[in-house]
This record gives C-alpha cells, structure tokens and sequence, in this order.
C-alpha cells in the first residue's frame, strides 16, 4: 500500500475520531441545559449525575483526536494551534473547568461553592461548542496564515507558519459561515444531551422537558444546519490540481465531492435520515427511549461524511485565504510514509477499544437511574 | 527583517514549565495510589472481609479527586505543543506525535474506561470484574506514562531518525529504536518507580494523623503496612534505576552530568559530591574563580557513576566547551571528541546545504542539490549548533541543576531508610509522636523530591528542546507575547484556585474518613 493510501486512511480515522468526538457532545449540550431542565437542586444533581458518567469519553476522545491529528498531520497541528492560538486557549480552558467541575461540585471544602462548578458546566457548554464549531467552520471558510519551511533555517525568524491576522484565531467568530457551523454543533449537542437523559434516565418531570428541548433545538439545528451546508455547496471550494499541487477556487467544490464521490453522499444523506428519526423518537414517541441511538449513529455518519469530503477528492482541508499555495492538504501536511504505517499497525487496535468502551457502557447503564440513586451509599456520587 | 522577539520564548517556556510541573502534582498519586487500592481490593476479592473494602474505597476517592485535576492538566500539556511550540510540533510531530497518539489509542481510553466502572461500578458489576477494572485503570495510566516518556526521552537523545532535506523536518525511521532505547526505558522505569514512592509516603502520612487523632487504628495500620512494603520496592527500584538515568546522561548529555555535579574543569578519577556550596562568585565557565565555596566529594565515583570505570575522565563544562580532551567510550576506547566549535560550524554548514539543496531544487540545478544534500547528510546531525551564536549559550542553569539533584539524591536516602524503619517498628508507631510528625512531613517532602527529579532533567538539558537539533529558541510558534503572558496568567489563576480546592477537599475528606463508607 502507498504513502497516499496511509494519508487517506488516515484522514478517515481523524474524520472519524472527530464525528465521534460530535457525537460525545451530548455531555457539553446537556450540561447547557442543566438549569433548563433541572428546575430544583435535586433534578440537577439527577442531570449531572446521568451526564457525569460519560464526561471522561467525550474528554478522552478529544484528546485522542488532538494526538491523531498530530501524529498524522503535523503541520495542521503547527498551522492551526500556534496560529488561531486564542480560539484554541479558549477550548482548553473550559474543558479544563469541566473537568475538575464534576468532582468538585458538591464536595465539601470545594472552595468556590456549587454554583460556581455549575456555572463552569454551562461555561463548557455553551462557548466549549460554539468555539469548536467555529473552528472546525474554517476548514470551509479558510484562515489567514502563511507556511513556509524554508523559514527553518532564518536564524533570526524560524517560524514555520505565521498567522496574518492579529486576532489569532477570533477572527474566525466574525464570519456568519463559520458561526453558523458553531451554532449547528451547539444545538445538535443539546438535541443529544436531551435524548441522553430520556434514555439515562428514571423521572417523569425531566422525561417531559427533555422532550421539549429535543423539538425546540432540533428546529434551530435544522435552520442552522440547512444554511450553513446549502451555502457551503453553493460556494466556491478550495480545489487542488493532483499533478502540481496547486491550490485554487472551484466552484460548488463540495457540491462536486458528494457527486463525485457517491458513497459518502449516501453516507450523508442515510446520516441525516437516521438522525431526524432520532429526533422524531423523541418528540413524538414518548414511550420509547432510544432516540439516542439512532441520532447518535446518525450524527457520526454525517459528521463523518462532511469531514471526508474536506480531505478527499483533491481538496485542501485547511485553507489559507492569504496565500492559497499556503494551504493545507492531506497530501503536504501529513507524516511520513514510515510513521504512517507504523501508527496503522497501532490503529488495529481501536475495534478492540471500541468494543470494551461499548461494553462498559451497557454495563453501566443497564438501569436507568432516578432519585433513589443519588440516595445510594454503595457508589460515590457527583 | 522580522526577528522574534526572545520574550515570547521565555513566556512559553514559562507557560510550558508551570503546566507541566501542574501535571505533575497529580500524576504520582495516579500511578501509586492505583497500585495500593488494587492491592487492597485483591485483599478484598480473596478474603471477602469488607474490612479491606471500605479501605480500597476510601483511598479510591482520594484517588478519584486526583485524578480528575490532573487529566485536566494533560488536555493544556497535549495542545501546548501546537499552541505554543508549533516550530517543534512541525520538525518532529513525524516522531512526537505518534507516542502522544497511541498514548491516547491504548492508554486513555483503558484508563478512563475502566475508571467509570472502579469508581461507580461496585455492586453493578461482579466482585471480580471490578477487581480487573482497578488493576486496568492502574496499568492504563502507567501505559501512559511510558509513551509519554518515550517522547520525553527522544527529546533527550534523539534516535532512530534521519533529518530529510525534502520535507524539512526530522523523519522516523526505526521505531523500536525509539521505543526502546535506553534512554527511554531507564526513564519509565525511573519515573514509575520513584512515583511509587510518593503514593506511599501519602498512604503512610495520612495513616499517621489518623494515628495521631487515636482513630482509625486498625485502619491506619494496615494502610502503612501495605504503603511501607510498596514504598520500600519503589525506593530500591528507583535508586537502581535512578544510577541507570545517570549513566545514561552521562553518555547522551555530558552537559547535563557536568551541571548536574557543578564540574568545570573535569579529571580522571573524578569524585562525586556528596554535599557542596557553589559559589555564587563564579560568573565565567572559563575564569578562574573555584565554583564551590566548599564541597565534600566521595573520591572516584562519578567515573565510575558515569563510565563504569573509577579513573575514567569525566568531562566539565570547560572541556565540553573548548575541547582539549578524551572522551571514554563505553567499550573503554578514548577518542577526541567533536569540539563544540566543530559542531558550531557543521550546523552552519547543515543550514546552508539546506538552503543551498532547496535553491538548487528550484533551479533544476540537479549536480549542485546532490553536492548539497551529501554535506547535509554529514552535518545534519549537528544541525541545531547552526542557530547558536555563543557557545556559553550551550550552559544550562547550574545552580538549579546542581541543588535539585542534590536534593533528590539526598531524600533518596532519607525515604530508604525511612520504609525500612517503619516497616521495622510496625505497630509501635502508634505511640511515637514525633515519628508520626515526621509521617506527615513526609508528603510534601516526597512531592518536592520529585518534582526535583524533573529540574534535573528539564533544565539541564537547556537550551536544547531536542538535544543537538532544536534549541528551544527557534521551537516557539509566533504569538504576541501579550496573548502568552495573559494565557500565562489564566492559567496560573485557575491552576492555584483548582490546587486549593483540590487539597482543601482531601483534607475534609480525610478528616471525615473512611467512617462513612459502605
Ligand atoms: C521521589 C522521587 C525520586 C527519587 C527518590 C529519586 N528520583 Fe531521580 N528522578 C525522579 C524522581 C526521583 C523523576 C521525577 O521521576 C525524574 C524526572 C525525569 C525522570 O526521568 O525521572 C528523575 C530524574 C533523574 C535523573 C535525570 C534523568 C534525565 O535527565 O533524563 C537522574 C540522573 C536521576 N533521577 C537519578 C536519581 C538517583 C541517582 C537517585 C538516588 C537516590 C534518584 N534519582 C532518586
Ligand atoms: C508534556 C507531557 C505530557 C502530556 C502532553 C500529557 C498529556 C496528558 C493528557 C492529555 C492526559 C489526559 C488523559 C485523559 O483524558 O484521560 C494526561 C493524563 C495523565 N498523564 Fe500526562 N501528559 C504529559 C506528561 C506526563 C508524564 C511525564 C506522565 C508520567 C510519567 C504522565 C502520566 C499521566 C497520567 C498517569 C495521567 C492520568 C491522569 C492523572 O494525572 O491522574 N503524563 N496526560
Ligand atoms: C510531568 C512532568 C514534567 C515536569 C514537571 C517538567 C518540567 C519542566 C520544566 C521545569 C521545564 C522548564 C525548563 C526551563 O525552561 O528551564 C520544562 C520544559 C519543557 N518540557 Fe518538561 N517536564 C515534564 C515532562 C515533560 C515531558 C513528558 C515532555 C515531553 C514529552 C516535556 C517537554 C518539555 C518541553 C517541550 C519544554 C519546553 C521547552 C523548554 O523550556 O525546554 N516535559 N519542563
């Protein structure tokens, strides 16, 4: 198998990391909703102790995202942190609060009080997903920045990549594209969140808000989501020529890559479908708890879809407006041939991964949970 | 010309040092304290006594608090490469990244897994699935210690890599070679079992104030007894392992050695200080003044330290600098090493080649990118003395190195003596005060020694990011110093408030103790 092979193969297992990763923001959506559905301090113990077992998937599989991105692509991980340094800090910072948050909420001698780690919670939740949307909304929209290796070796300035905008990053918050994909994430996370806590758990009241908040979210998605994906196949696309290298405008880009790649069209569309059943379950469906299973799968496959068609077909996935030629591919900004195939080997483990994750977690949530569980004396509780 | 403003090299690796000495306030306990409680719920599982029970339960929601502050730390340390050392993540991410990213594949997800099911799993899953999720979670976090440390230790000694003059970056080449050279291994291993050290002399600490307070006695007693054993292993594997890192630094840093032992101007059958002064006078690798104000040495041992041979020459800051000197080879040979204004020279040459390689790439000059790339491929492995301008530039911070080894050395000492002690008096702890004092104290104590360990190693090898390629100066990404020193300050804000809470919650914890668990 040849290096582009490795590199293709190692998109898809970022795409694929980063849907999942879409997916698990389903603790940061219902951590946004805590005071929306937990109208009394026990119904948002309820809600944080439901979401509380699954915060470390959603952190892990950020990190491990982080870590893949690097070792596949490095100059991405260059490129794009040490440029858009603040958005990224940003992140960071309110992951970090969220971490500490659930352990800390309602120990004793917690210094700051439970409301402040409540406050944290929804810090996460809401500007944690907006940023990261807005971030990943550049991989369509472009950014300000300029690679050049031969930087190395200028004794005085060997700064490989250089933003342009003096921003860093914030920038990117001011374009109505890249907001809108921020938006889609927020309210997707929150229709997840919601369907998660039909299915954790026991308790008519919540059961009944959470309901409302899959159909009011859903319909902002929905308005989100259609603008920012018709306008992105509408739009001019960053297109490379395969024999030069070259970067430039084509139109309707996108548009041409679910075309020309039909089965990750279908992908999208089956993603889709699958997550409107999903929402479908739970607004109209008040008896059955699985609308999470099937907007999950959905939100992967379609999640997944719109990331492959930035890497594939000749398409630069992070594009420099300022210099085209700057911008990044899958072809000019991976590792080597070697450490590819040496991170492949490694990569046959994570059937094995998902497998006892998926394990744990039916273990885990055999029983729906309910008032009497935050009583329990057997097993610590946030 | 732009030029980067040294300020913004100082800030990150301000920023960079404080998160990872952040990190590494939780880690140890993760990687101790994970072993004790598995321990004590293998009590548990074979004797059925709920005695052992409540006590792996208590240690586990310590362990738990823990834990969750110093994964946070990890997410900054992952990211800190791109943000702010962006330079490195592009020239060795082909090596860096991949550890960090099969840190993540194999360990994280075993950790963090099997963490939901020790810490909320009891009575959900089987008394023997829970047991093997204890032991996961502690075999996880200690797989992520070694893949981190392998990349820590290419940075140390960077091998089974080539420089390639297409991509300009460095390349992996030899996987194992990275995976298992000795500098890595010694440092897993050292790093692993001096963490066992601290984990131990927290069980033993807060057992004592138990002890102290007349409660918890037979609670108290057992935990020593288990943490003494344990800590006792740790301390033997670590001075072993300890002399291994030595050896190794000595053949890979000499530089490191030489601050590490404050040694200027080196000999044969050099000695070993045992305690010494620096003088503060000393202001020139190469003037006169003597650098110690005084200084017992153990005569011979750092050769043999060092080289394994008691009247080896072991080289000080001066002859690495200016030469004039022969280096012993591990097979006994002596050869005159490349000097350091040799090295100087290759790295121009290396940078110049490389420029010249690309030039003549661009030209189609076919004869002159061979001639270009062959000088490359002889001196790229110095590439990184083509940014220094000054070899005094190539001295890390003796003092800091100096005490800091001295001080885990010394406490090295101290924690075998005292888990031989404890384990030695048994019961009769409960009626020694001032023994019980000293249990306490101890915590801190072991914190600091190793954290020293890690000033030892992290500023003696300044002002290499990666020994002999990359100074840290030309490492950094270019952000405005501004944006650095207010992350800097965040940071600093939210790590003294979350290290606050995080004691200030043990502490009641502790003080409630394991009386309300079931
Ligand atoms: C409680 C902790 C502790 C104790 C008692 C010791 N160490 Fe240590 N040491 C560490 C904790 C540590 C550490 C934190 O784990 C370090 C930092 C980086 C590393 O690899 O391990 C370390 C680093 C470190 C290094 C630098 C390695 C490098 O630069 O790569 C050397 C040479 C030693 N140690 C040697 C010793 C010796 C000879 C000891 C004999 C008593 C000793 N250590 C006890
Ligand atoms: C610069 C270097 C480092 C980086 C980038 C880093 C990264 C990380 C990350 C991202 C996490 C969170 C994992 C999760 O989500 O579960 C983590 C946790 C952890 N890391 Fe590090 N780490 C570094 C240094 C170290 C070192 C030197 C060790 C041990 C020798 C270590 C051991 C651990 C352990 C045991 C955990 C589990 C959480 C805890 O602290 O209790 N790390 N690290
Ligand atoms: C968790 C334990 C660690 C501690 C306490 C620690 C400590 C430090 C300290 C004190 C510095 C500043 C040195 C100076 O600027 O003079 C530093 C720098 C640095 N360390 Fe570590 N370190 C740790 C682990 C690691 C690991 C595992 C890696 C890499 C895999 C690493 C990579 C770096 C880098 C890239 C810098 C910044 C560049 C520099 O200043 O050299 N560190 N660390």
């Amino acid at each position: 198998m040849d290096y582009a092979f490795y590199q293709e193969y190692w998109w898809l297992l970022v795409s694929l990391l980063g849907a999942i990763l879409v997916f698990l923001f389903f603790v940061q959506g219902g951590q946004s909703l805590l005071y929306t559905i937990g109208k009394t301090e026990d119904e948002r113990s309820l809600l944080v102790n439901s979401i509380g077992k699954k915060w470390e998937f959603t952190f892990t599989t950020l990190v491990t995202f982080g870590g893949a991105f690097f070792a596949s692509f490095p100059l991405f991980y260059s490129t794009s942190f040490g440029g858009a340094y603040w958005p990224w800090m940003i992140i960071l910072i309110c992951f970090v609060l969220q971490a500490v948050s659930y352990e800390f909420r309602k120990k004793e001698g917690n210094i700051l009080g439970h409301k402040t780690y409540e406050a944290f919670l929804l810090f996460n939740g809401f500007v944690g997903l907006l940023l990261f949307g807005t971030a990943v909304g550049t991989f369509f929209t472009g950014s300000e920045f300029i690679v050049n290796k031969e930087n190395i070796y200028q004794p005085m300035m060997p700064v490989i990549s250089q933003w342009q905008n003096p921003l860093h990053g914030l920038e990117a918050a001011f374009n109505v594209r890249n907001l809108l994909l921020g938006f889609s994430i927020f309210f997707l996370a929150r229709v997840l969140g919601s369907l998660y806590f039909i299915s954790n758990i026991h308790n008519p009241d919540i059961n009944k808000r959470s309901r409302k908040q899959v159909l009011i979210n859903a319909i902002f998605f929905l308005v989100c989501f259609l603008t920012f994906f018709i306008w992105t196949l509408a739009s001019k696309g960053f297109a490379v020529k395969p024999e030069t290298g070259e970067v430039y405008m084509q139109n309707a880009k996108y548009l041409h890559n679910f075309i020309e790649m039909p089965i990750i069209g279908i992908a999208m569309l089956l993603g889709v479908v699958s997550l409107l059943y999903g929402i479908g379950i739970g607004i109209f469906c008040p008896k059955s708890a699985k609308g999470i299973w099937f907007a999950g799968v959905g939100t992967v496959l379609a999640v997944l879809s719109l990331l492959l068609i930035l890497g594939y077909n000749n398409t630069a996935f992070y594009p420099s407006v300022t210099d085209l030629q700057s911008s990044l591919t899958i072809r000019n900004s991976s590792s080597s041939y070697f450490t590819l195939k040496v991170m492949s080997v490694v990569s046959l483990c994570i059937p094995f991964v998902l497998a006892y994750i998926f394990y744990a977690w039916r273990m885990m949530d055999k029983k729906q949970i309910d008032m009497k569980d935050l009583e329990s004396k057997q097993n610590p509780q946030y | 010309m732009e030029t980067l403003d040294l300020s913004v090299v100082d800030w990150s690796r301000a920023q960079f040092a404080m998160t990872a000495m952040d990190h590494w306030i939780f880690v140890p306990l993760t990687l101790s304290l994970g072993f004790i409680m598995a321990l004590m719920e293998t009590m548990y599982y074979r004797t059925g006594k709920t005695e052992w029970k409540i006590m792996t339960k208590f240690w586990m929601r310590l362990f738990g608090i823990n834990f969750a502050v110093g994964v946070a730390g990890g997410l900054i340390l992952e990211f800190q490469f791109g943000t702010n050392w962006s330079n490195y993540s592009w020239l060795v991410g082909d090596i860096f990244g991949a550890p960090l990213a099969i840190e993540g594949i194999m360990a994280f997800f075993l950790e963090s897994t099997f963490f939901v099911i020790m810490f909320f799993g009891w009575n959900k899953v089987s008394k023997g699935f829970h047991l093997a999720a204890t032991w996961l979670t502690w075999f996880g976090a200690t797989l992520s210690s070694l893949w981190i440390l392998v990349a820590n230790a290419w940075m140390q000694y960077p091998t089974g890599t080539t420089f390639n003059s297409d991509t300009v970056r460095s390349e992996m080449t030899d996987f194992w070679a990275v995976l298992f050279s000795p500098m890595a291994m010694n440092k897993f291993f050292h790093t692993v079992t001096s963490s066992w050290i601290v984990g131990a002399a927290f069980v033993i600490g807060v057992s004592a104030w138990y002890l102290m307070k007349n409660r918890n006695i037979e609670f108290a007693h057992k935990s020593i007894k288990i943490a003494a054993g344990f800590g006792l292993l740790g301390i033997i594997l670590a001075l072993y392992s300890g002399d291994g890192s030595a050896y190794q630094v000595a053949q890979k840093q000499p530089m490191k050695l030489a601050a590490m032992e404050g040694l200027y101007q080196g000999n044969n059958g050099e000695g070993l200080v045992a305690v010494g002064i620096l003088n503060p006078a000393k202001k020139e690798y190469n003037d006169s003044t003597n650098p110690f104000l005084m200084k017992i040495t153990l005569p011979k041992l750092l050769s043999f330290l060092a080289y394994r041979d008691f009247n080896a020459y072991v080289p000080g800051v001066k002859d690495l600098l200016d030469g004039g000197y022969l280096e012993t080879k591990p097979d006994g040979q002596t050869v005159k090493p490349v000097t350091t204004n040799e090295k100087i020279v290759f790295g121009q040459m290396a940078q110049n080649a490389l420029k010249g390689y690309k030039i003549a790439k661009k030209t189609h000059n076919d004869s002159l990118a061979a001639v270009n790339k062959a000088i490359f491929a002889a001196t790229s492995p110095y590439y990184g003395y083509g940014y220094v301008k000054d070899k005094k530039q190539l001295i890390p911070n003796i003092p800091l190195t100096f005490y800091s080894f001295r001080f885990m050395v010394v406490f090295g000492g101290f924690f075998l003596l005292y888990f031989i002690f404890i384990l030695y008096i048994k019961r009769r702890i409960e009626n020694m005060k001032w023994l019980q004092i000293v249990a306490i104290w101890a915590i801190p104590l072991a914190y600091l020694t190793s954290f020293s360990g890690w000033i030892v190693a992290e500023v003696g090898r300044q002002p290499w990011a990666i020994q002999d390629l990359l100074p840290t100066f030309a490492a950094v990404s270019d952000v405005p110093v501004g944006s650095i020193q207010a992350t800097f300050t965040i940071f600093a804000v939210m790590f003294i408030v979350l290290f606050v809470a995080i004691v200030s919650i043990m502490v009641k914890e502790i003080r409630k103790g394991p009386e309300h668990i079931q």
